[in-house]
């Protein structure tokens, strides 16, 4: 009989503060787990906010046409990046990663805007603001420094309006 | 085999704690995705407020836990009758 009472310590009428209890335990585990993430952009920020960006000589500018791409990474080999020579005759570049889920961004066939064929988002192609669809922010974008033909990459604009406007005159 | 304990007080208390949490939880999941969002846009000013209004909503729902405990506890150790 105590044994019995011992392998069942439970009894019927104090299964429901347990039941209870234990997914209270749930939800508060849960919400550490949402303060850790808080945390973690609190730290990626604090490394962000300092980040210094080193220039990268992308292309030349003779090299592409009005109308034309050319596809470079910065700032890292990991981050694609796709520059355009506008049609109003300006180089841009932008993170080629569609801001919804990341699909890699081309030139729309109207040439005017940028498309993400995943989920049909549109970006304008002199800002990088959306246009249609589902991506929930404009592209980042790469500041260029033109030096006589040459087209360098020297930071990336995520759209705060904390670096200067990532675009230069033919 | 019947007990009659006056666990019904109690079973509210822990109840309203439980509901009081979830909502603390509801609040904490808007804004880590807030955060995210603002983080991903660079606007990286935010993280802090963040970051400290979700440590004080998870010390609240925390608070509210040793609450439940200590019902659950009281009712545990009430003399059986
Ligand atoms: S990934 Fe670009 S619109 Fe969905």
């Amino acid at each position: 009989m105590k044994l019995w009472r011992d392998e069942f310590s439970i009894e019927a009428a104090h299964e429901r503060y347990v039941a209870r209890r234990q997914f209270g335990k749930f939800l508060v585990l849960t919400s550490f787990g949402m303060f850790v993430g808080n945390f973690w952009i609190l730290a990626r920020s604090y490394f962000r906010r300092d980040e210094v960006f080193s220039r990268s000589l992308i292309a030349r500018a003779s090299d592409i046409p009005k109308g034309g791409v050319k596809l470079f990474a910065y700032p890292g080999p990991q981050d694609p990046c796709i520059l355009f020579h506008t049609h109003s005759d300006r180089y841009v570049a932008y993170s080629q990663k569609c801001t919804h889920l990341s699909c890699a961004v081309i030139p729309a066939a109207d040439g005017q805007r940028i498309e993400c064929p995943c989920h049909h988002g549109f970006f304008s192609i002199e800002d990088g603001r959306v246009l249609q669809g589902p991506p929930p922010r404009p592209l980042p974008r790469i500041v260029l420094d033109q030096r006589g033909d040459e087209l360098w990459a020297v930071g990336v604009d995520l759209g705060s309006g904390a670096e200067p406007p990532a675009e230069t005159k033919a | 085999m019947s007990e009659p304990r006056p666990v019904s007080r109690g079973l509210t208390a822990i109840d309203g704690a439980i509901s009081l949490i979830a909502i603390l939880l509801v609040v904490q999941m808007w804004l880590l995705t807030a955060t995210l969002e603002a983080f991903l846009a660079g606007h990286y000013e935010v993280a802090g407020p963040g970051a400290l209004i979700s440590a004080v909503l998870f010390a609240a729902s925390f608070a509210l836990y040793r609450f439940i405990e200590a019902v659950d506890r009281a009712g545990v150790d009430r003399p059986k009758t």
